[in-house]
Order: structure tokens, then sequence, then C-alpha cells
């Protein structure tokens, strides 16, 4: 494949000398009846190769794509991002489909006069309403997709994890049996308090600071992120969440994991995924690869930006409380 | 103006002039040098993504110790995409697009002898020049240029111990961009008045070719937008320098904690993209004004819809203004921002939508002359249309969360204002070459350069869409900490092939270009049989633009194909018939 691309290029640049040396015969400046057909041809044939190249990708990329949310809110997210691809293609299949058969059709032609055609309020009035009746409804499907995101307030006892960013690194910490996470700042940054948190509040104490992202499948948790330099953007594309790390606020965003990492692993979208990725991996003499959630940094935040990530690991909740009973506590950590 | 001429010298006529054709021309070059820079550069980092371990001696040429043995540094990377956007979205599509063509066709189009005060034109290009120089100049600090990302976000942008290109190098970006701004505002300012006050006998508005409307409506939206800009430069030039803390707060770094509290991030976030989204528009609605002058022209049809294409700039004029939060969703602000700039977003699809169809339905049943500069302005709507739809994507706060930051919003952004503003750009340099060099530039060099570039500008992003759509986020040096990624690498090969094709057949423009202007045909005077009042000038430029009298105008300028009319155009200073209506 590389190397037919290389012959192609190769094969496009003698062409392009070749043709730049005709310059010196300076004929050609105003389209002739000739250039019209030619070029009307071409737009026909460009058409082709656009229609070739899309259906191509929608094909055979399908595969590097996200598997299905592994979150609960995720699926409405999934939900209105298909219904608003459907809708955009069936509006670049129509659109580009006229614009490159109107250019072959109409290509000039001697003798034939264009039609004086200035004006049609009918005509005006469609596409103007049409467009605006489709769009309310991506509004209003859209606005109710995120403040189902962005709603906090019903949540019933959520696990509130606190995700801390800072050049290259993320740690979390647990709000622990009080459900409340002690202040922070970067004024208390000192040994191993490394997230600044306040040891003078009481609700710090049985916070549990951690490395690892674990999480529950089934219950609400919701974020608090923080930056203790630059703006950091912690992004989980499996659950559709993205939420910049400010310096100087908290910001916060949730979540209800559907799936824990081990169902995801089996999921068929996942398995093929990781089967045309281990193939590469074979081809190249790297490890195998296992399935695993992410969290990674998507704001650019210096040299190595393209290497901040932490594991998330998704967990039936019992598994999880045994997991966290098993951490040590900041006040544990600090003495 | 013309009255009392005095002799030129070489300095007044060629470097420090005032005529507006002149100081076109100056910004077309400028702006051509500047776009070869900034595609180099995106050879360069293309090259790093396809390829990250190999090695790229030739490269070392250009970037010395930040290609250490043939292999860029993860800094260098970050400051080439940061240089490239800066450069192509200011310096080439902003000064190099706004700056010709409203300059050239400005005076030409509305009948008058030089822009309002030929002056102020003047500075404001070697204001642009001096800035692109700075600019130029940032490249080669020990430390790199800047490197925050063409945002600059504070406090990465802030703090010289956050990354190295946060040094001079971008104290040089922020004082190149200030000085950029004022030059901006100079020529909008000029570009306004000479719109409102000095249009030929006739030219009322409504008569004003759609070029003249977005031009008008484009120098609006800078003169309201880019003084916001300026403020947030300055204000980050006092954080940097001065101690002050607008934009910084809580910040613990190296080891210490910094002295900032109170500021906050977000609010530079605001203040950069109340410019940073109308800047879109400041891009294309000049490239899209050129493309109705020039599909009507070459249609031989008259633009479909001409008062709701004015509205529609207007409309997208106004909405520009109201939806910069959508650049900010993740930001932290205020969930129910989030809600309200979705809604004033997914609005602008309207106007867009409306202007799409007046294209198509221009084309329809029209004449076509298949002229290079009408292949690219169809490739301008095909590339409008592909990069707005998914913009519905990104509009929309609640599938914005997933992709925001990531290659699908670089291919939407490329697509829908970085290719569809340049081909507007080439359509215009084709169309008007006559009127700025009066010679002709060859057709089938043109055919070709659109051709290769059309094939590889969607072989770069429609591709591109599907990477980000896997979760790769934009500005990584390399992928390959993440397994996660390692199925879109061929996918990322096929781009960089893609672009360096595209790349390549940008040297067919240049070399038609430069050797057009010495060598090419002789132009006559209305070589594409338009109607506009630019083609009643001589061909040879003269000061004051009409020997004689200005020709007043009767019509509108897109009386093509007339019943009634032998002729199958009728310019706008032909008196109307007996009898005609007029359109």
């Amino acid at each position: 494949m590389t190397a037919l691309i290389y012959t192609f290029i190769a094969i496009v640049c003698a062409i392009a000398i070749w043709q730049i040396t005709n310059i010196f015969n300076l004929k050609g400046v105003i389209a002739t009846e000739r250039d019209n057909n030619t070029q009307g041809y071409l737009f026909a044939a460009f058409g082709v190769f656009f229609y070739v190249l899309m259906i191509y990708c929608l094909v055979a990329y399908n595969v590097v794509l996200l598997p299905e949310s592994a979150s609960v809110e995720g699926e409405h997210y999934d939900n209105l991002y298909v219904i608003t691809m459907l809708l955009i293609l069936f509006v670049q299949a129509i659109t580009q489909f006229l614009l490159f058969y109107f250019s072959f059709k109409y290509r000039g032609k001697k003798g034939t006069k264009a039609l004086f055609y200035a004006d049609s309020h009918k005509l005006e009035l469609l596409w103007t309403s049409v467009p605006t009746i489709v769009l309310s409804v991506l509004i209003i499907y859209g606005l109710w997709a995120w403040n189902n995101f962005m709603d906090v307030s019903d949540a019933e006892r959520p696990l509130i994890v606190e995700v801390y960013a800072k050049q290259f690194q993320w740690e979390a910490r647990y709000a622990g049996a009080d459900q409340t996470l002690g202040r922070g700042n970067v004024r208390n940054i000192k040994g191993m308090n490394t997230m600044g948190v306040d040891m003078t509040d009481k609700n710090a104490q049985d916070d549990v600071p951690t490395r690892e992202l674990y999480l529950p499948k089934g219950r609400k948790v919701i974020f608090k992120f923080r930056s203790q330099d630059v703006l950091h953007s912690a992004y989980m594309p499996h659950f559709r969440a993205q939420m910049n790390c400010v310096p100087g606020m908290i910001t916060q965003f949730s979540f209800t994991p559907k799936f824990t990492t081990e169902e995801m692993r089996a999921n068929e979208a996942t398995v093929a995924k990781v089967a045309g990725i281990n193939k590469i991996r074979k081809e190249k003499g790297e490890d195998a690869y296992e399935f695993d959630y992410l969290l990674l940094c998507n704001k650019i935040c210096g040299s190595s930006h393209y290497n901040m990530q932490m594991k998330i690991v998704v967990q039936e909740e019992a598994d999880f409380n045994t997991w966290l009973k098993s951490q040590k506590t900041i006040a544990q950590v600090l003495n | 103006m013309s009255a009392h001429h005095h002799k030129e010298t070489f300095v007044t006529k060629y470097i420090f002039s005032t005529d507006h054709k002149m100081i076109s021309k100056q910004y077309l070059v400028t702006g051509i040098f500047m776009g070869v820079v900034g595609v180099l550069m995106s050879m360069m980092f293309r090259l790093q993504i396809a390829w990250p371990d190999h090695s790229f001696t030739l490269i070392e040429a250009f970037l010395g110790p930040h290609q250490q043995d043939g292999v860029m540094t993860p800094d260098m990377y970050l400051a080439l995409v940061t240089i490239h956007g800066t450069i192509m979205v200011f310096f080439v599509l902003t000064a190099g697009l706004s700056g010709t063509f409203s300059n050239l066709l400005i005076p030409l189009q509305i009948g008058a002898r030089d822009m309002a005060s030929g002056f102020l034109n003047m500075v404001s290009y070697w204001l642009f020049f001096l800035s692109s120089l700075l600019m130029l100049v940032s490249l080669f600090v020990e430390a790199g240029p800047a490197a925050a990302g063409w945002t600059i976000y504070p406090p990465l942008s802030a703090l010289p111990q956050a990354m190295p290109g946060s040094g001079m190098g971008m104290t040089l970006w922020l004082v190149s961009m200030a000085i950029f701004i004022a030059s901006s505002l100079l020529g909008s300012l000029n570009y306004i008045v000479t719109v409102l006050n000095l249009r030929t006998v006739g030219m009322k508005m409504v008569r004003l070719p759609l070029t003249i409307w977005a031009f008008f409506v484009t120098a609006i939206i800078g003169v309201v937008s880019f003084p916001v800009l300026l403020s947030a430069a300055l204000l980050l030039i006092f954080d940097r320098s001065f101690g002050t803390s607008f934009f910084l707060s809580d910040i613990f770094i190296n080891g210490e904690v910094l002295h900032y509290q109170g500021g906050s991030p977000v609010l530079f976030e605001h203040l950069f993209w109340f410019l940073g989204h109308p800047e879109v528009y400041i891009v294309l609605l000049p490239a899209l004004g050129i493309t109705s002058e020039v599909i009507s022209t070459n249609s031989r049809k008259p633009i479909f819809g001409y008062r709701a294409m004015v509205a529609s700039i207007i409309a997208i004029a106004f909405l520009s203004t109201i939806v910069w939060g959508h650049h900010m969703f993740v930001s932290g602000m205020n969930p129910f921002l989030g809600s309200v700039f979705t809604f004033t977003t997914l609005l602008i699809a309207i106007p867009s939508a409306v202007k799409s169809f007046n294209y198509l339905t221009t084309l329809w049943k029209g004449n076509l002359q298949m002229n290079p500069a009408m292949l690219f302005s169809i490739g301008l709507v095909s590339t409008f249309i592909t990069g707005g739809l998914t913009g519905l994507v990104l509009g929309d706060s609640a599938l914005d969360i997933n992709v925001h930051d990531t290659y699908f919003v670089v291919a939407h952004f490329h697509l829908v204002m970085g290719v569809s503003a340049i081909y507007g750009m080439f359509a215009g340099v084709y169309h008007w070459f006559p009127k700025m060099y009066g010679r002709m530039m060859n057709k089938t060099l043109g055919y070709w350069h659109f051709w290769i570039t059309a094939v590889a500008a969607y072989g770069v992003f429609f591709p591109m869409h599907f990477v980000g759509l896997a979760g790769l986020p934009r500005r990584y040096y390399n992928n390959t900490a993440f397994p996660l990624f390692d199925d879109v690498q061929d996918i990322n090969i096929v781009i960089t092939l893609f672009a360096i094709l595209g790349g390549a057949a940008q040297i067919i423009f240049l070399a038609n270009f430069f050797m057009s202007i010495y060598r090419g045909k002789k132009a006559t005077q209305n070589p594409w049989k338009s109607n506009t009042l630019e083609w009643t000038t001589p061909v040879e430029h003269i000061h004051g633009n009409w020997p004689g009298e200005i020709p007043e105008v009767h019509r509108w300028s897109y009386d093509y194909s007339k019943p009634g009319w032998e002729e199958d155009f009728v310019p706008q200073n032909v008196p109307l018939k007996e009898g005609e209506e007029p359109s």
C-alpha cells in the first residue's frame, strides 16, 4: 500500500514538473469549450472519488472507533451521536451529489445561455425553515442530554472522587466514609502530601489518596477536578466524559459506570479492536495489549503532554469496596 | 487626488506606496511567503506524527538542535503546531486574504479612486510586515518559539517554568500579535469608511457586489472583536512580566508555590474566544464573498437570492459574536452557559445552509465556464459543506464532550475554515490576477493545481475524522505511549502522504504565480466578461484608477444572461434600456 502511494506521488511530481515547463507555451488562459467539457467530466469523476473515499473510510475505519459507552449517561450520548451522524451523512450525500452533478451537467457549451433565475421566495423559505425545524429537534435533545450529564443534584449515595492533575501525571483522592473531601490548596504541598490536602480539615482525615482510579459499577461517581500547575483536561473517552482541570478552581463532572473492565474486554467491538491492535503489535514484535479504560490528558500542558495517563479499573461494587478498604487513608500515609 | 500628481520614486511606488492596488499586492506576496512557512511547518510535524521513531536528518537543517539525531523534540513539535496555527489563521488567512482582496477590490468595485485614507492603509501594511517579521524572528529564539498552542492558554503560556517556549518566544509572539491587531484595526476602519462614504453615483448598498458586502461585514467583525484579543494579550503580558494575577491562581510548579492568587485561566479563554470564534468568519466570509462573485460570473447566471445572501452574511456576523463559548464546553464554566452557547451555535447552521443551497441553485442551469477560479470556488462549496456539517457534532455541548480537542476537531476546522478559505484565496488570485498584474495566469497549471489539491485535501482531512473518533487527542507528539491508538497509526501515515502531495501541489501554484507576473500573456480589459466596475479600469495601473470620470452605476452586478440582451453580461455602468426592469 505504502509503496503504491509512493509511486503515485512520484508520478504526480513528474507530471507536475513536466507541466510547469509548459508555462512557456503561454497559450491557454481562459477556459475553452473543450476545457469546460474536460473539467465537467473531471468533476463527475471527483464526485465518484469523493463517495468512494467516504464509504471506504466509514467501512474500513469502523473498527478503530470507540466501543459503546461504558457509562449509563453515555447511552444518550451515543443515541444523539447516531442521530446527528445519520443526518449529517444524509445531507452530505445529497448536497455533494447535487454539487458535482450540476458541475458536470451544466458545463459550459457554446451557443447555450444560462437561465436568468435570480430569486425564489418559495425555495428560500424552504431551505430556511427545514434546517430550522431539524436543528430545533437536535438542540432540544442535545440540551436535555447535556443537563443529564451536568446535573448531579439528584444523585443518591454518589461516590466522590477528586482527580488531581499536574505535569505530567494524575492522582486521585476518594472522599472516604464521611462522603466529603477535605479542602486542598497548593500551599499545603509538602513531602508525601502531594495533593496539598489541608490536614487541619476534619473531613480530610479519612480521604484516600491513590495513583490508580478504581470505580464501582452501577454507582454514580461525582468527579472533582483540580490542577496543580497549568490547564489539563481529564478525558475518559470510553465513558464519553471530559472536563478541564483548572488551577485555582474545582470543576466537576459525573457519570455512572455501566460495564466492569472485564465486561468491556468481552465486548464484541472491543474484542475486534484489540485483535486489530495486537496484529499490528505482533508484526512490530511488541507485547500483546489488553484492554483497559484510560484517563488521558487532553489539554496541551507541556513537553510530556503526550504521555500523561492513568489507568481506570471498573469493578463490581463489592470488589470495589474491598479494594477501597485496603487502601491507606491520607492520615495514615502522612504519619 | 489624481489631479496633483507628483513624481514617483522607486520607494514611493513599490515600498511606501499609498496606492491600494500596490498595497494589495504587498499583502498578497507577504501572505504567500508566510503561507509557505506555515505549510512547510505542517509537513515537518506530519512526518513526525506518521513516523515518530524515524530519523529525518534532512529536517535537522531547518530545526538544528531541536531535531536531535533526526528526531524532533517534543517541545519543537508543540512549537511547530503553535506557529503553524498562528501563521495560517492570522498571517495568511486574515491579512493575506482579507488584506489583499479588500484592498484591491473595495475601491475598484465601489467606484472610488483609492481608500479613504491611503496613508493609514500604508501604515497598516507596514505594521503587518513588522509583526510578520517578529513572528519569524521568534523562530530563532534559543529555547524555541511560543509552543502553548495557537490559543496560548495560560498558565502554560504565562510561566517560563512550564515549558521552554513560554520564555522569550512567547514574549515575541505576544508583541507580534499586538502589532498585528493594530494593523488589522487600521485596515478594517479604512474598509468600513471607504465602503460607507466613497461609493460612486448609483452604487446603492443593495447594488454592492457580494464581495464588498463580505469585506465590509468582515471589517466590522474585526473592529468589534480584535480589540478584545489585544486586551487579553496585554493582560497576559502583565501577568508574565509585572507579577499581576489576571489569569493565574494557586500554582505550584518546579517545587515552589508561586505568588499568584485570585485570577482565572477561564477568563482568558473567554477573552481569547471572543475574538477566536469571530476570527473564523473573519477568515471565511471574504472567501465566501469571492466565491459568490466567481461562481456567478463563471456560471453566467445571477447569484441566486442576493438579498438572502446579504442577510445571511449579516446573520452570520451577528451570531458569530455570541457563540464563543462553544470552544469552552469542558472548560469548567457554568453548564447553563453551555446550553446557551449550544443554542446560538446551532443557529449559525441556518444562514450557512441558506448560503450553500443558494450556491447550488446558482450552478443549476448555468453555463459553467471552468476557469481555475471557478474550480476552486466549487471546491470551496464542497469543503464548506463537509466541514460545516460536522459542526453539528462539535457545536452541541452534549456531543462535544467526547470529541473536544481530538483530531475530529482538527479535521472539522481545517475543512470548514482552512481549506475553504484557502480555496477562496486561490479563486481570488486566479480571478483577479489580470487586474493585479495586467497579465493572465496559465490555466493548465491552474487545473493541475486544483485537482491535486482537491484530492489531497480530502485525502488528508476525511480520514482524520476517524482518528478523532477513535479518541486520539490533538497536539500529541506521538501516540506510542498508548497501545489503544496503535491501530490509527496506519491512518496517520495515509494522512501524511496526502499532506505531502497537497503541499507539493502548491509548488505548481507558486511557479505559475511568479512566472506569470513576468511572462504571463497580456490581459485584456475584461477577460472573464464580468459585470463589476473593476473591469472598466485600464489594464495598466494608474493612480486614481479611472483616467476620466468615475463611471456611474445603473444596475446590480449580477445581470448575467439577462433576457433582452444579446451578450450574456451587462456591466453595472450600462444604463437601463427603455422599459427594462431593474433586477
